[in-house]
């Protein structure tokens, strides 16, 4: 860990804060109401809203979690380094890309 | 030589318990996204899938997950203030706090269930 | 109360093993009197360290069942569970021989911290005023009286699982000199505690604050160097 991942790390940790807090929300609400794949999707089809929302939020998490990873299998596993950061930006890519389809699987139609 | 002979301060325990949430929340997430990537075909799919997570025991799961999340960044919170914060003392007890404050979570979610 | 004392000592190197001896058990004991009273009555051949034997020099720690101490201010009574106490040297460190462990790593680390001071004055220049209140003062000063015993390193789990580690005592060392307006090398100084193994490499675990016997807060040092350094980076200053 150096400083340049730390404030990346520290960033998007804080910039999360209020999107976690938000998702929770939503969380609540839907499994409140008892909503259907069919309610949600009413709700999340064609909104830039959803869009942008959870669109930072897979940004900022494929660039939190592995830092965090790096850092966890740097300490505990005997892998080296390069492996070790292949590995974790590998990681971050499938997070942003998985994330990214699931945005775009209820934000379009 | 006991390795977890001094390991007991609850400062050091809410860091392994942010450690570990951490781990757990990257291993989930993937699945998360692949589950919601389900609306791609279409909506039955994803009511197929939402109409599964009803049984309790992926209920409970869920409950779990909020608990690690919540967790999770109230130990982060915990580090962002002692690292930009001035220090103060009764960290331990700050802690101890977040563990059960994400508990709370857990159980509000499990209660809304019923 | 027991008349003996059943002691578990480290023998030998990396690859050696705890030998038991039985130490006669005194009313006042500190865990150096037993280590002491080994050496010169059960096997002279035991190695180990210590200087002052009254708490300043910190030259005797070693670990205590399972905690690092120093000896000479660890009573008998506080830390025997049923008559029992093992003692090995220093974790985190290599061994030497017996209780006696390699400080070396620990002050080359330091040094990579720059845990030393750089002047920025000649003699013949006006001595540099500083106002003990003045809050950079009060930090250095907080954290101004390591004597290097080593406690906090061998207490430390970040740095048991990161060799690259600096640790909780060259950082604290390197903040007090941050927080020194004489000093001329902080920004050497910032890019070696941003660099890998630096102070951000810290997770707050504050094993060195609970061991530390001089009362020092390490976890609070390192903080203030994350918010320094991550300034100085974000301005530009530094570039690891």
């Amino acid at each position: 860990m150096n400083v340049r991942l730390y404030v990346w790390q520290r960033l998007t940790a804080a910039l999360m804060v209020p999107l976690v807090l938000a998702h929770f929300a939503v969380i609540f609400y839907a499994t409140q109401k008892g909503l259907t794949a069919a309610d949600i999707l009413a709700r999340t089809r064609g909104s830039v809203a959803w869009a942008l929302f959870y669109g930072v939020f897979v940004l900022a998490v494929a660039v939190h979690a592995p830092i965090g990873v790096r850092t966890v299998l740097a300490e505990w596993t005997p892998l080296g380094s390069r492996s070790r950061d292949i590995a974790v930006v590998l990681f971050g890519l499938l997070l942003a890309v998985l994330g990214f389809r699931a945005i775009a699987a209820v934000v379009l139609a | 030589m006991s390795l977890l002979a001094h390991r007991t301060s609850p400062v050091w325990i809410a860091a392994l318990v942010h450690r570990l949430s951490g781990l757990a929340l990257a291993i989930f997430l993937p699945f998360h996204f692949l589950a919601l990537g389900l609306a791609i075909s279409g909506e039955a799919k994803l009511d197929g899938f939402l109409r599964w997570t009803n049984q309790p025991l992926v209920k409970v799961s869920e409950a779990v997950l909020l608990g690690l999340l919540a967790v999770h960044m109230l130990g982060g919170l915990r580090l962002l203030a002692l690292e930009n914060l001035a220090w103060r003392a009764g960290q331990a007890r700050l802690a101890l706090l977040a563990i059960v404050a994400a508990m709370i979570v857990v159980f509000v979610f499990l209660a809304s269930m019923l | 109360m027991p008349e003996t004392l059943l002691v578990s000592l480290w023998r030998g190197g990396t690859d050696g093993r705890y030998v038991s001896y039985e130490v006669p058990m005194r009313e006042n004991q500190t865990v150096l009197d037993v280590v002491t009273w080994v050496q010169r009555n059960a096997d002279s051949t035991l190695s180990y360290r210590f200087a002052c034997r009254v708490g300043m020099c910190g030259s005797c720690a070693m670990t205590v069942n399972g905690r690092p101490r120093w000896t000479c201010r660890t009573h008998v009574s506080k830390v025997a569970s049923n008559g029992r106490i093992t003692i090995g040297p220093l974790e985190n460190l290599p061994i030497i021989k017996d209780l006696a462990a390699d400080m070396r790593p620990f002050f080359e680390k330091w040094q990579q911290a720059k845990g030393r001071f750089a002047p920025s004055k000649a003699r013949t220049d006006p001595i540099e005023r500083i106002a003990p209140d003045n809050p950079a003062r009060v930090a250095a000063d907080a954290a101004i009286e390591c004597i290097n015993c080593g406690i906090c390193y061998a207490a430390c789990d970040t740095v048991r699982w990161n060799s690259d580690y600096l640790g909780p005592a060259a950082l604290n060392r390197a903040w007090t000199l941050v927080n020194d307006v004489r000093d001329a090398a902080n920004v050497e100084r910032l890019t070696a505690v941003a660099a890998n193994g630096g102070c951000h490499a810290c997770h707050s675990h504050q094993s060195c604050q609970e061991h530390c016997p001089v009362s020092l807060n390490p976890t609070r040092s390192i903080a203030g160097l994350k918010r320094r350094t991550a300034q100085a980076y974000l301005r530009g200053e530094i570039k690891p």
